[in-house]
């Protein structure tokens, strides 16, 4: 066995692994957040309660349809989806020309609501979600076993990242987005539907994280407290990265992933608080955090 | 008196003789946990109602208070009033230090980094070995009070947890009063036009939060002496949570709405606490209903109908 840094080799390279994966989950969430926050101004405290929802969704197809996991990718965030589609053209639209705060305060209580509807039908213990059998095992990689699952949830969180940020920063619609983000008055004026854009936009952000939501379900037992888990720390992440930019937010996520996992190798007592601990040193460096616009 | 205009008078009185009459009619530690969770939300209100700024990390404060006094009296046996004043001296001093990093933004960032920073403490309170981890802090006694007054009896603790309550809302209602308090709601209001006057925001913005944060370590404080016990649940962002919504449901930058707010919902969580998580969802569905129809909150809506400021 190889040692790096007097640690073993495997269990460096699999913590690694642990912390990309979970930094996979904080891209997906914060990117979520930061297009929301971008065209609603709203910062969406829900955000948790619709990824845990994801999760939920793809475990009752199971369960109750026997639909399985990769028609799952698809169809959770599509009902998720439409579910945000409908919670901003009935709830949420009515709060834009109010202050800022009222939204987290409505999206707060909307997670409540979630979190407590699942934990009455489902009770907090969580359900065990398998893994589909193509993606089982593991590979050697030579220098540690890597299990098929976890190497495809990175892969494909790198791609669904990507992706969105292509979408953002490179397509027509993306550039309609970026304008309504900067001016919406003038953007309505050139003819574009810019109300309709915004449900699209808080249905596609809520969608992004049911997708996450079903790729975490083999992971984490599906269990209506899973999202909260997650927010408060997507929350630090997004104050580092600043919500200014899109590949910010992807870059910010992984790394403080990656930080996580090797502060569990290093230092494992403070692997629940150093994204706290960064998010602090960011404070005090660049109060606007790393990728943020000036106010 | 204090600043009160002649309605609020009014309503103060009408409070304190309803806080001298309840005990003898409801059950006093009930009564004792509304008067801690009224306390804490008019600390909380001082900064959302004045400050403009919503702490979403209030929690930290009041558990870190919570857990200050039950570990001095549990295991120092220091006086009832050393045990509280120190979890109100723990919540400023950690006021002091998180808010120094938390006012450096505004508005959702604010809320936000509270909110981090106060999950960092939720972390710290798990592992570190004084809180007792998962069990938290239990069989805390009462003690006394200046060495005389035998706080184990239900009724002289809740005389004690009565003036500390009262003295914590004059506190609060001469801080918004005076000069100080002022500035701050011109902070609010104006932030470049009062840094353009030559005061300086950040200052008057830290100084309200600590004194926000000293308020909730007492609440907390005593909330750990008349229950005996401290635990994660204080510290836990549910906490800070129910503390926001008490204040939305009573009526933000309301003298009374807190309190009102806090005995609506102790009450709420003291019946419905047999139907397990409804609670939350009830919770949940009250934040919304305040936010979509009824921002003024209880007491705005009663002031306003009334053309008082209450």
């Amino acid at each position: 066995m190889f040692m790096i840094f007097g640690i073993p080799g495997p269990l460096l390279f699999g913590q690694l692994l642990l912390g990309l994966i979970n930094g996979a989950f904080y891209a997906m969430l914060s990117l979520g957040l930061a297009v929301i926050f971008g065209m609603l101004n709203i910062i969406n405290f829900a955000h948790g309660a619709l990824f845990m929802m994801g999760a939920f969704v793809s475990w009752m197809l199971l369960t109750y349809v026997g639909i399985g996991y990769f028609p799952s990718l698809i169809l959770a965030p599509l009902i998720v989806g439409i579910f945000g589609l409908l919670l901003e053209k009935t709830i949420i639209s009515r709060l834009y020309k109010l202050d800022h705060l009222y939204g987290l305060l409505l999206t707060f209580g909307l997670a409540l609501v979630i979190e407590g509807l699942f934990r009455n039908a489902y009770g907090s213990s969580g359900m065990p979600y398998r893994i589909p059998s193509v993606l089982q095992g593991a590979t050697n990689l030579g220098f540690m076993y890597m299990p098929n699952y976890r190497g495809w949830v990175v892969l494909v969180a790198v791609v669904v990242c990507l992706a969105t940020w292509a979408i953002i920063e490179k397509t027509s619609l993306g550039a309609t987005l970026r304008a309504a983000t900067e001016n919406a008055p003038l953007v309505q004026a050139f003819g574009v539907d810019v109300p309709r854009l915004i449900t699209l936009t808080y249905a596609g952000g809520v969608a992004l994280a049911a997708f996450a939501g079903v790729l975490a379900a083999p992971i984490y037992s599906v269990n209506p407290n899973m999202g909260t888990n997650f927010i408060n720390t997507v929350f630090a992440v997004v104050v580092i990265g600043g919500m200014g930019s899109i590949m910010g937010s992807i870059v910010t996520g992984f790394a403080l992933g990656v930080i996580e996992g090797l502060t569990k190798v290093f230092y494992p007592q403070a692997s629940a608080t150093v994204v706290f601990l960064v998010m602090v040193i960011v404070l005090l460096t660049r109060p606007r955090g790393l990728f943020g616009k000036a106010a | 008196m204090f600043g009160f205009s002649r309605a609020q008078s009014i309503a103060f009185l009408a409070m304190v003789a309803l806080i001298v009459i309840c005990p003898y009619v409801l059950y006093p530690v009930f009564l004792m946990r509304i008067l801690c969770m009224a306390l804490f939300a008019c600390a909380f209100n001082l900064m959302i109602g004045y400050v403009g700024l919503l702490s979403f990390g209030h929690a930290a404060f009041f558990g870190m208070g919570s857990y200050i006094a039950a570990w001095t009296m549990k295991n120092w046996q220091v006086d009832a009033v050393v045990a509280i004043a120190l979890g109100g001296l723990t919540g400023a001093a950690l006021g002091l230090v998180l808010g120094y990093l938390a006012i450096r933004r505004s508005g959702i960032y604010f809320a936000m980094i509270t909110l981090a920073l106060a999950q960092m403490v939720y972390f710290f309170c798990l592992q570190a070995p004084f809180t007792g981890g998962e069990d938290g802090i239990q069989q805390v006694p009462r003690g006394t009070l200046f060495g005389v007054f035998d706080l184990s009896n239900d009724m002289t603790m809740y005389w004690v947890v009565a003036i500390i309550f009262i003295l914590g809302f004059l506190m609060v209602h001469r801080i918004i009063h005076s000069p100080f308090g002022q500035v701050l709601k011109g902070i609010r209001e104006n932030e470049p036009r009062a840094i353009s006057l030559g005061y300086r925001t950040d200052d008057y913005k830290l100084i309200a939060f600590v004194l926000s944060c000293l308020i909730a370590g007492v609440a907390g404080g005593t909330k750990a002496l008349v229950f005996g016990i401290a635990t994660l649940t204080d510290v836990h962002y549910a906490t800070s949570g129910e503390v926001v919504l008490m204040t939305l449901l009573g009526g933000l930058g309301t003298v009374f709405g807190p309190i009102m707010g806090a005995t609506v919902v102790v009450s709420m969580e003291n019946y419905l606490a047999q139907f397990g998580a409804w609670v939350t969802v009830t919770q949940g569905v009250i934040f919304m209903i305040c936010v979509l129809a009824f921002r003024r909150g209880i007491i705005g809506e009663i002031g306003g109908y009334l053309r008082l400021a209450l």
